[in-house]
């Protein structure tokens, strides 16, 4: 059971090592370059690749960000889950560190990735990857001072989230809610399948070790405290938890208690799939006029109350690649044409509830097709929208429940909604 | 904050290496840094820095923690190729180890661990000593995994110097970390070890499921993984386990949540309520879900976990068949495990969805995936009876689109569904028949042309439409000539008319005469033989009734199923592989040739490298079993001793060639298999050989010819064991007259032949010049005895009892003669039989042994024998009895010789 990765590659777009770390000498970066390489040129796309891969009694994984691959190489059972996880970990500490992962960072920085190498994994165990307080012990050049650096105690500690000591004078905790929204549509318009994946995203501002309890319309809880649960409890299929959560706390009596990390974090990731009825509805006509034009027609009604607006409403259509020459009248908002997505974007500033809005979009395609007439790329339908005090799945953080040791200011509860909208008879 | 580090990389006019130097020796601290730093880029991009050794280490002794780091990551990646210098670091280590500042113990404990030389370990020793029992938990977690360090380079070493019991000591440590990292060391150290050395005791166990609530997501996942090796007494302790992992379901990190799963199911077959087990279902369908909504990488990991776990446990995601339909942009690889899952899930309640989903995945852009949803289709059709005309429905209408792929892979699966349901579904044959002409793939071709063949009858143009094919005979793939060679004869058979007739002779013609494919040759022969000697016997064996085909959904048979369920989250389950047929410890190997070599060369070694302790402090797994097993073979044949420079000559790709091969000609002479006479000239002696704990196929190639042989190519056939090459078979040129020995590495479970065991081993080995040759070999049971097969007495004990006395089997052996008992049982222990205890009754010596072959089924062995009197009894229980006769086979030639 037991395996570790032998060693942690950078890598370029082509598949070049940037930058590794030996941890067991027993992958050479001559072996790993090389199968790699190989990869890259057989498949062409390694994202279509599969992320486990066998070559010679080495076993790679690797995952892409940008320019750059990250790729560990092990000769043992190791834990996938583990080490691919890790890997997108690493990721998130490197954008902590150069604000943005890719090749140019990674070689305009190298000391400081040796240094993060050293110290996130040891012997091909992944350690420890909390950025920000990695970056109280390992600092760019910028922030290097002289005097000797101490672990903080946060590294081994039970809370390895957050460093003793933090002082703000002012006490300040946001709460967010974002939920995205994935909703199947057939062509007559019924919804097959719709899901909802949600976050509550924190941003703590607090002083000291804060102890805090979150209270949720989640019905298990509500039940279990014998309290009247009508209308408004909502049945969540699922919730993650950030690490700072006792688990085995929420297990015995549903309370969420912990103590935050400083600054912003997602506390909670939850997901249900009960049926939704889509906020903002869109239908789409295409007509193809011979082969030479495109008709888009688009329709959007949003089914929330009046007193409710939408706002920054996004509505991506996908349009064929070869199309050309847009134009397009719409009757609110402004409509552009995103060729680097096959896609009219439409965006309308601010959406009131019960109203509709439409669109009318034209393209010229090229009258000649290729003879290998592959099928269309069936591409969804996307809607992204904010509404401000407002979730699609009802969850509530009562504000009076969410308890913080000392005394708290809960500033916004946001909902920003993102989520794909697949009509299948989009592009037929 | 971005840095500005890529300068370092840029180069000089002047010669680098003396510019550095200088620099590095400079008198200002801000150069020596600077110049580090360029020395540290030139490693990066791989330029060969390490002629700078000695000046880099000279500025190792500094305050300055960042370039104290450097030097050490310089040390890490040089200080094996300068072994000699690498003593100058040792004293600023030790001190190190002892600063007052944590940070700098811990690093210089953790750096010194990397050093893997030698001279190095002996001087780690004090220092972590001292770390391990370290104030600062972030020197005490470091040292932990320090210690597996050392046991990775000396493992004897952590042995005397009683690390191992410190390490123990650190599982009831203060610092949840700690207690992680020592799990993590004592897990890795066992699982190389074959004597017990972690065992998880219940006061292990709930010590580790409290640190659980406190480590970090690492230490979660490395706590986890190790106790899911501990087996619960009873019910209510499994039950007990399971109430304190069950939280872990509803951690963020994906890992943390297999591993939790993986606890789970293991636990889960002890627990005998089935209301705590439907439960338990329940509340780990949910989590199990949520993975879909990880990044891709890790979905693609937990589709092939969930994959294993619906074939374990159908119920949990039973009704969750819709969470694994594709989404658009899902990556392929995991668009293709979704739909494994989806055909797993797929029911007669929820069928007519999942065909509508698949039906839309066959008109997609991918090729790949759209065969393999076509493929997903037939397989629905053949597991569930009451869908398949919808499902055959489906197929037609893809079949119209006249996409051809989407034909030529619904002909495929058509063809499957005929041998399913015989009979049933024969009138969409002229739907088929049309798309004739369009089919360009072996696989669909032949599959059209069996069709054709097997329904002659019905199909009023049958002679027409396989006349069309005839013509291209002796272009098509062995696959399509073969299937039209059975195809013509059902049709002669069926239709014995004049046109069939010539067609016959046609088809013998070509595939007797103008073919060099054997096993076509071989088909016709046997059919014209039958249809000449006696047409009614080729009806009844061409056109005999065929066994119908079944679901192969859940095609892991359950043994297999268990071992992969127990490594959910690894590798293994990703490969759907046990951990030992892709896990070789070829480490030790890489880093001979690697790294040892150059120490050689510069006569690093006085004494000769193969048969020293000292050499075995290097690489000690491999030596010292190298060494056993030199002893283990009698003296034989003198053979040259040979010289390590050999080690280079062979070709860097093949990491997988034994360190020990100098004393692999030292054996006994090896059976013959192909003596010269048959094999044109070409003599092959082999024999399946154990080493190191690896299975290699120990082979003489002897060219007698007079012609030199290369390009040779060796392959297995199917046999009990899924016995395989595990790599290239490296033999060079052959000159006549010459000979050449190899150890081939061999991997278990590639290519399982069903039915009952047998140790028949089928080889063919070919080379440029000759055609193949194919021998037997005999595959002897104890190669396969693994080096963990000791059991405890009490263990032995209990499992004997547990198991039924049907398992028992037994035999006699009037020609064995025992001498001596510790004789014959040092002779067993070299092949992984172990000695459990002894009883006198009467004049008889009873001997208690067992052992263990891959897979876990272990054997427990009596042998009643007088000494000195002919005559031995063996008794062998087995939760395998199947085995006995392979066992029986191996005890007695051991014995013998």
């Amino acid at each position: 059971m037991a395996g570790a990765a032998s060693a942690l590659f950078l890598l370029d777009i082509k598949g070049r090592v940037l930058v590794w770390r030996d941890y067991r000498g027993d992958v050479s970066s001559v072996q790993a370059e090389r199968f790699f390489t190989k990869l890259i040129e057989k498949e062409g796309d390694p994202a279509s690749q599969d992320p486990v891969v066998f070559d010679d009694g080495v076993t790679y994984m690797f995952i892409q960000h940008n320019n750059v691959y990250l790729m560990t190489a092990s000769r043992q059972n190791c834990n996938a889950a583990s080490l691919l996880l890790f890997l997108h970990r690493v990721v998130d500490v490197f954008k902590h560190y150069f604000e943005e992962l890719e090749e140019e960072s990674l070689r305009d920085n190298f000391v400081v990735v040796y240094e993060l190498l050293d110290e996130i994994m040891d012997f091909g165990y992944p350690q420890y990857t909390e950025a920000k307080i990695l970056s109280e012990f390992i600092k760019t050049d910028a922030y290097r001072m002289e005097v000797a650096q101490r672990p903080p105690m946060a590294v081994t500690n039970a809370v390895s989230w957050r460093s003793e000591g933090i002082r703000y004078k002012k006490n300040e905790v946001f709460l967010d809610v974002v939920e995205s929204v994935n909703i199947l549509v057939n062509s007559n318009g019924q919804i097959i399948r719709s899901d909802v994946v949600g976050a509550l995203k924190m941003r703590t501002y607090l002083s000291g070790m804060p102890e805090c309890k979150l209270g949720l319309n989640d019905r298990v809880l509500l039940e279990a405290q014998g309290r009247a649960t009508k209308g408004k409890a909502i049945d969540l299929d699922d919730v993650k938890f950030h690490q700072c959560v006792r688990l085995a706390r929420f297990e015995n009596d549903r309370t969420i208690s912990f103590i935050p990390p400083d600054g912003s974090f997602d506390l909670m990731t939850y997901r249900l799939s009960t049926q939704v009825k889509p906020l903002i509805w869109v239908e789409a006509q295409v007509e193809r006029h011979s082969r030479s034009r495109i008709e888009i027609m688009v329709k959007a009604r949003s089914q929330f109350k009046e007193r409710s607006t939408a706002t920054n409403v996004e509505i991506e259509m996908p349009v064929p690649p070869d199309a050309t020459n847009p134009s397009v009248r719409s009757s609110m908002g402004s409509a552009s044409y995103a060729p680097e997505s096959d896609a009219l974007v439409w965006k309308i500033k601010s959406f009131p509830g019960g109203k509709e809005y439409m669109l009318r979009a034209e393209f010229r395609l090229p009258s000649i097709t290729s003879e290998e007439a592959t099928p269309d790329r069936k591409a969804p339908i996307r809607v992204k929208f904010e509404i401000p005090y407002f979730t699609v799945s009802g969850i509530q953080t009562q504000t009076s429940s969410l308890w913080i040791s000392g005394w708290l200011q809960i500033y916004s509860i946001f909902t920003i909604w993102d989520g794909d909208v697949v009509l299948e008879s989009a592009l037929k | 904050m971005s840095g500005h580090d890529s300068k370092y990389f840029s180069t000089t006019k002047k010669g680098e290496i003396p510019e550095l130097k200088e620099e590095l020796n400079s008198q200002y601290k801000d150069k020596r840094k600077d110049a580090v730093k360029k020395v540290i880029a030139a490693m990066t991009v791989g330029k060969d820095v390490s002629s700078l050794f000695t000046d880099v280490v000279n500025c190792m002794q500094t305050e300055n923690l960042e370039l104290k780091k450097l030097v050490y990551l310089y040390l890490i990646n040089y200080a094996k190729s300068q072994p000699d210098l690498a003593i100058l670091a040792v004293n600023t280590f030790v001190k190190d180890s002892q600063d007052p500042n944590p940070l700098i113990r811990a690093l210089a404990v953790r750096t010194m661990g990397c050093i893997r030389v030698d001279k190095i370990t002996e001087y780690l020793c004090d220092p972590l000593q001292r770390c391990l029992k370290d104030d600062d938990p972030y020197v005490r977690k470091t040292a932990a995994i320090c210690v597996a360090k050392l046991y990775d380079i000396n493992a004897e070493l952590v042995e005397d110097r009683g690390f191992l019991d410190a390490l123990k000591d650190l599982i009831s440590d203060n610092n949840p970390m700690v207690v992680a990292n020592a799990v993590a060391a004592l897990a890795e150290i066992q699982e190389t070890s074959s004597r017990p050395i972690f065992e998880i005791t219940s006061s292990t166990l709930t010590k580790l499921l409290t640190a659980l609530n406190e480590c970090t997501e690492w230490g979660q996942v490395f706590i986890l993984d190790a106790l899911s090796k501990y087996k619960a007494t009873d019910a209510r302790e499994a039950e007990n386990i399971v109430e304190r992992v069950t939280p872990r379901l509803q951690h963020a990190n994906c890992a943390v949540v297999l591993s939790a799963v993986k606890m789970i199911l293991l636990q889960m077959e002890l627990i005998t309520s089935t209301d705590v087990v439907r439960n338990l279902c329940k509340k780990m369908a949910p989590p199990l879900v949520t993975l879909l909504s990880a990044e891709p990488e890790i979905q693609y990991v937990a589709l092939r976990n969930i994959n294993l776990i619906v074939q374990k446990r159908p119920t949990i995601l039973a009704h969750e068949i819709k969470v694994f339909f594709c989404k658009y942009n899902d990556p392929i690889y995991v668009k293709m495990e979704k739909l494994e899952i989806m055909i797993k899930l797929a029911s007669d309640r929820n069928i007519d969805q999942v065909l509508l989903e698949f039906k839309e995945y066959a008109t997609e852009v991918d090729v790949d995936f759209v065969r393999k949803a076509v493929r997903a289709i037939g397989r629905c059709a053949i597991k569930l009876e009451r869908a398949a005309e919808r499902c055959i429905s489906v197929l037609l209408e893809l079949i119209k689109i006249k996409v051809n792929y989407v034909v030529q892979e619904a002909i495929i699966v058509i063809k499957d569904i005929f041998r399913r349901y015989p009979n049933t579904y024969e009138s969409i044959i002229a739907t088929l028949c049309e798309s004739l002409d369009t089919l360009d793939e072996p696989e669909a071709k032949a599959s059209m042309i069996w069709i054709i063949g097997e329904y002659a009858e019905r199909i009023d143009n049958a002679d027409e439409l396989l006349e069309s094919f005839l013509e291209s005979f002796p272009e098509e793939p062995p696959q399509v000539q073969l299937q039209l060679l059975t195809a013509t004869v059902k049709l002669f058979l069926k239709k014995p008319t004049e046109g069939p007739q010539q067609m016959i002779q046609v088809v013998l013609n070509n595939a007797t005469v103008e073919t060099d494919n054997p096993d076509l040759r071989d088909r016709a022969y046997i059919y014209w033989r039958l249809l000449s000697t006696d047409p009614e016997a080729a009806k009844d064996v061409v056109l005999a009734e065929k066994p119908v085909i079944s679901d192969d959904s859940n095609q892991l048979e359950p043994s297999l199923l268990d071992e992969l369920l127990a490594n959910i989250a690894t590798l293994s389950s990703v490969y759907h592989k046990p951990p030992d047929a892709f896990v070789t410890r070829v480490k030790t190997v890489s880093r001979t040739e690697e790294e040892d070599y150059p120490d050689a060369s510069e006569g690093g070694y006085s004494e000769s490298p193969a048969h020293t302790a000292n050499i075995g402090a290097s690489s000690p797994a491999t030596t010292s079993n190298a060494q056993s097993a030199a002893a283990r073979q009698p003296a034989a044949a003198p053979a040259p001793v040979p010289d390590l420079l050999d080690l280079m000559g062979m070709d860097n790709n093949s990491a997988i060639v034994p360190t020990d091969r100098p004393a692999s000609p030292a054996g006994p002479p090896l059976p013959v298999l192909l003596p010269a006479p048959t094999g044109q000239g070409l003599q092959i002696s082999a024999q399946l050989i154990r080493r190191d704990g690896q299975i290699f196929y120990s082979m003489l190639f002897e060219n007698n010819s007079q012609i030199p042989l290369d390009g040779f190519m060796i392959q297995f056939n199917k046999n009990t064991f899924g016995l395989a090459a595990g790599g290239p078979l490296q033999v060079p040129q052959l000159q006549p007259g010459s000979s050449a020995s190899t150890l081939l590495p061999m991997v278990l479970f590639q290519n399982i032949s069903p039915g009952p065991p047998s140790t028949v081993l089928q080889v063919a080995v070919k080379n440029s010049q000759q055609p193949v040759w194919y021998f037997n070999d005999k595959l002897p049971l104890n190669v396969l005895f693994s080096e963990d097969g000791r059991m405890e007495r009490s263990t032995f004990l209990e499992t004997w009892k547990s198991l039924p006395d049907s398992n028992e089997v037994s035999r006699d052996f009037p020609a064995i003669v025992i001498n001596s008992v510790e004789a014959t049982l040092d002779q067993l222990a070299a092949f992984n039989m172990f000695f459990i205890a002894k009883r006198k009754h009467s004049n008889q010596d009873v001997l208690y042994l067992s052992a263990k072959i891959p897979r876990g089924i272990p054997f427990l062995i009596e042998l009643t024998a007088a000494i000195g009197v002919p005559g031995l009894k063996c008794a062998l229980k087995t939760p395998n009895p199947e085995f006995a006769p392979l066992f029986f086979e191996a005890v007695e030639t051991l014995l013998k010789s």
